[in-house]
């Protein structure tokens, strides 16, 4: 049915051993990459897999340490952008270079200004009209971009690389800004040309895609190639092993704190949330609780809703009052186990309100969002410090005391620093987060929401950072952490559960779970249906997310 | 050649020198200019540049001018550094004015000690009201306060022509478009005898010192200024989406409106067409030059209120046009954006490659 690759031909482009690293952190490690004629290739990985240094190396806009090209059996250096198209190369960005003002026709000779085939206008239009008729790529040529939806200003990008005549057309997350039907139609053009003869290297994430669209796939974790496989071959949890890991080192530790019995416990009711923003995912009826003791964590791939239900549960987004509901337990009686319990619904509260409550946050994004990049660190301590330490009284900074604070925080999470004043910029990713952590904590907050709490961080801060998040718990805090690092949530929390597409799946303890478990759950199924887990009890009656 | 690169972090150097490279380069292109108009230039100094400072009355008349200057100054600074982008301070002035003459001239001969203070009262609340109104725009809809508060200054000078034209028009003054002269109580102190400086001046420096403080020691302050550095930041911290822009725009529209009631209650002593020499707008050169800091402001005010008197000077002995003010508050805005590159760039001589350049010997091997 499909031109399937024969592995004998001698590849369009190879790569050999190449190597290409950053100042504190290796992109690329040794990679071994072969596109054939004719096949559409995946390049899988997680976010910072080093799919993009990769890329940008074949394309001309990064050099490699180390390490050879070939193009068609020949040695290649690709020295720019320019010199990549002239070779063939020619490349999709995710986002595009259209001036909005301009009609379809207009961008795309803008584009080929300055190129070998100068034709006029008539040529170039029938040209674009037989090129989008052949590929299923609807354009009117006279419309003006800003009238197009995302979809069609991608259509135009492609047309722009096709009048080129490319060997290989390099896809760089096409269809993070499409809806379903538009994927459906670039699908539909990209094995045309594959058909016809043009090697397409297919950058993503997303494994449904990968596995209906791509003849061969090769797989990046932590800049390291680790294996290549025929997707249509494996099943969305195989690859999603291969991408995330292995959680077989993953170090156990079953003896839990059994749960406390006073503390705040965080409900989330009802969650359902459609944000005015074409790129947000909406959220659908969520329902979890996280109780004192525990660690909850949230598993997905990226953008299937974390960062809005990040937000809801921060207060950046306010939702109704009944949304979400602080449960307070207070051990009246501490030897009869009586308990009086207080709800309080904070949905409608606003971020500072929520912080007095108790809820410490602590969000994906460090610089811009969890701290003020042109700010010092002492300024830094106090953006959310001053809620519930006694920075500044009554609205008046108390500079000595918050000098004083802010090293003794900075010296306790170990963090490496030049002075107190510094901008919060001079600190390296792994001591910024420690530093953001470490004024969380130190709120001693009753309910404490984590977002990527390691991500790009050296593996010795990250460990430190996952042992503060277990001492929390331990000490009766209810944490819950959204991570896209599998390996990361096994070894910290004590119950997981996934959201796929704004919709969250049940929660099961996490002894119960395995990443390839998890990677049925991150892709929206059951595991009842597939898996034995549905004969043991997998939830005991604080956990019943289906409310 | 010279290249530019980027510093790893601004430098501490020129955040402070680069205004005073301005001056420097205000004043020889100032020089050049006089010449080159064939002024003799030892004349248009002295004129320009040390007449203003000659005598008691002159250095008062330089604190006359700088009040407005500093007082909007001061207050633009705290909006522009919270992202605020208030561009309408006239206009602001000009409403608070009005205001101020409305309550002036309707307890017109009331000989009470609350006229005053009634006056100051309405002047702010005039200014509020017109920055009230890009505030709601951009809360509400989104719309950009530079436009809208710039807009609203033209709206506002057309109302008070038709105020002097129309309602608050002096019944015995044979049509002239002038409200009646204040009476005593209702215009302000003097602070010093035989000159025009009143108390707006000692309120300029009191604004300083609050603004300072304000700015430095309240989280009311740091939230501001956090609104400003990284708006997300500052949603997240819990500060609130449209606080910096509510507040920025009513404090600097009370403070404007205020200079606008001194400049009528004070050296002009009634409501005229014409009553500022574009303050509000001189002020936004002001706040920069004086870095967005209250005390920087401060001597940038003085620095602003002395080109206006050379300016004038100059008008008088060498007949100059009155645009040379103009042309010299312009250019030290110039030079200082200008100047301000080096804050966080340095100039660096291109160095050149060893394949293209084989005269030069000393590159590195």
């Amino acid at each position: 049915m499909s031109n399937k690759p024969v592995q004998s031909l001698q590849p369009l482009l190879s790569l050999k051993g190449i190597s290409k690293s950053f100042p504190g952190c290796l992109a690329n490690d040794s990679i071994d990459l072969d596109i054939q004629q004719n096949e559409i290739h995946a390049l899988l990985g997680q976010n910072g897999a080093g799919k993009s240094t990769l890329v940008k190396i074949m394309y001309g806009l990064l050099q490699p340490d180390k390490g050879e090209m070939t193009w068609q059996g020949n040695p290649l250096t690709v020295r720019s952008p320019a010199h990549a198209r002239r070779l063939g190369i020619a490349m999709v960005f995710q986002h595009f270079s259209l001036f909005d003002s301009l009609t379809v026709l207009e961008n795309i000779k803008l584009g080929l200004v300055g190129s070998d085939n100068h034709q006029s206008s008539r040529q170039l239009r029938e040209e674009v009209l037989s090129l989008s008729e052949r590929y299923g790529l609807p354009l009117a040529p006279d419309k003006h971009t800003y009238t197009l939806s995302v979809g069609e200003k991608q259509r135009i990008e492609i047309l722009r690389c096709l009048l080129q005549s490319p060997q290989l057309l390099i896809m760089d997350e096409p269809t993070s800004v499409l809806t379903p039907q538009e994927v459906d139609a670039l699908f539909v053009t990209l094995r045309n040309l594959r058909d016809d003869g043009v090697a397409i290297l297919y950058i993503s994430h997303k494994l449904q895609e990968i596995r209906s669209l791509c003849d061969r796939a090769t797989i990046l974790r932590n800049g390291v190639k680790v294996a290549v496989a025929d997707p249509t071959k494996e099943s969305a949890t195989s690859l999603a092993r291969l991408m995330i890991g292995d959680s077989a080192d993953r170090e156990f530790t079953d003896s839990q704190p059994s749960q406390s019995l006073t503390g705040t416990t965080l409900k989330v009711r009802n969650l359902s949330l459609w944000p005015n923003n074409n790129f947000a995912i909406n959220l659908h009826d969520i329902n979890f609780d996280v109780v004192p003791g525990e660690i909850l964590g949230i598993a997905g791939v990226a953008g299937n809703g974390q960062d809005e239900l990040m937000q809801v549960l921060s207060g950046e987004t306010p939702v109704d009052r009944d949304v979400l509901q602080l449960n307070f337990n207070v051990c009246a009686d501490a030897e009869l186990s009586v308990s009086k319990s207080i709800t309080k619904k904070i949905g409608h509260l606003k971020p500072g309100a929520r912080r007095k409550l108790g809820l410490g946050v602590i969000p994906e994004e460090r610089l811009g969002q969890a701290t003020v990049p042109s700010m010092s660190l002492a300024e830094n301590t106090l953006l959310t410090g001053f809620r519930r330490l006694p920075l500044a009284p009554g609205g008046w900074i108390k500079k000595r005391r918050l000098r004083n604070f802010t090293g003794q925080l900075l010296e306790n999470y170990n963090v490496v620093y030049g002075d107190l004043n510094d901008a919060v910029t001079s600190l390296s990713g792994g001591n910024l987060q420690k530093l953001i952590v470490g004024r969380e904590i130190e709120q001693q907050p009753s309910v404490l929401i984590v977002s990527q709490p390691t991500w790009g961080v050296d593996a010795g801060a990250a460990a430190q950072i996952r042992h503060k998040l277990r001492e929390m718990a331990a000490d009766g805090v209810a944490v819950l952490v959204i991570s896209q690092d599998l390996d990361e949530l096994l070894e910290v929390s004590t119950h997981i559960m996934a959201i796929c597409a704004g919709r969250t799946s049940r929660v099961y303890p996490s002894a119960e779970l395995d990443a390839a478990t998890i990677g049925i759950l991150m892709g929206g199924d059951t595991i009842e249906s597939t898996h034995k887990v549905d004969a043991a009890p997998v939830l005991d009656g604080d956990h019943d997310a289906s409310v | 050649m010279m290249r530019l690169y980027k510093r790893s972090q601004p430098s501490k150097f020129w955040i402070y020198a680069a205004p005073l490279l301005a001056v420097v380069l205000t004043f020889l292109s100032g020089l050049l200019l006089f010449a080159l108009v064939g002024v003799s230039v030892p004349d248009a100094v002295y004129a320009f540049f040390v007449e203003p400072l000659s005598d008691r009355y002159a250095l008062a008349e330089l604190g006359v001018k700088a009040a407005p200057l500093i007082m909007i100054g001061v207050a633009l600074s705290v909006g522009f550094r919270a992202g605020v982008w208030n561009i309408g301070a006239e206009g602001q002035l000009i409403v608070g004015a009005i205001a101020g003459s409305a309550v002036a001239l309707k307890f017109y001969e009331v000989d009470a000690i609350w006229v005053l203070p009634l006056m100051c009262a309405a002047g702010v609340a005039g200014g509020m009201f017109w920055a009230a109104i890009p505030a709601l725009l951009r809360s509400v809809t989104n719309a950009s306060e530079i436009l809208t508060s710039l807009m609203l200054t033209y709206v506002a000078a057309l109302l008070l022509s038709y105020m002097v034209h129309g309602p608050m028009r002096d019944p015995d003054g044979f049509n002239f478009p002038e409200s009646r002269l204040f009476h005593d109580a209702a215009t302000l102190p003097l602070l010093l005898d035989g000159t025009r400086l009143h108390v707006g001046f000692a309120a300029a420096l009191i604004i300083v010192l609050v603004v300072w403080i304000f700015m430095s020691r309240t989280m009311a302050g740091f939230s501001l200024l956090v609104a400003g550095a990284a708006p997300r930041a500052g949603v997240f911290a819990g500060f609130g989406k449209h606080r910096a822009v509510w507040f920025s725009l009513l404090f600097a529209g009370g403070v404007a409106g205020l200079a606008g009631l001194f400049e009528v209650a004070g050296p002009i002593g009634q409501l005229l067409p014409g009553i500022s020499p574009g303050y509000g707008f001189s002020a936004i050169i002001v706040a920069f030059v004086g870095r967005l800091h209250p005390v920087g402001a401060m001597f940038a005010g003085l620095l602003l209120a002395w080109s206006y008197l050379g300016g004038e000077a100059a008008q008088i002995s060498l007949n100059l046009p009155v645009a040379v003010t103009n042309v010299f508050q312009g250019l030290l805005l110039f030079y200082l954006l200008a100047a301000d590159v080096l804050i966080l760039y340095r100039f660096t001589p291109e160095v050149v490659t060893p394949a293209s350049g084989s005269l030069n010997t000393d590159t590195v091997s």
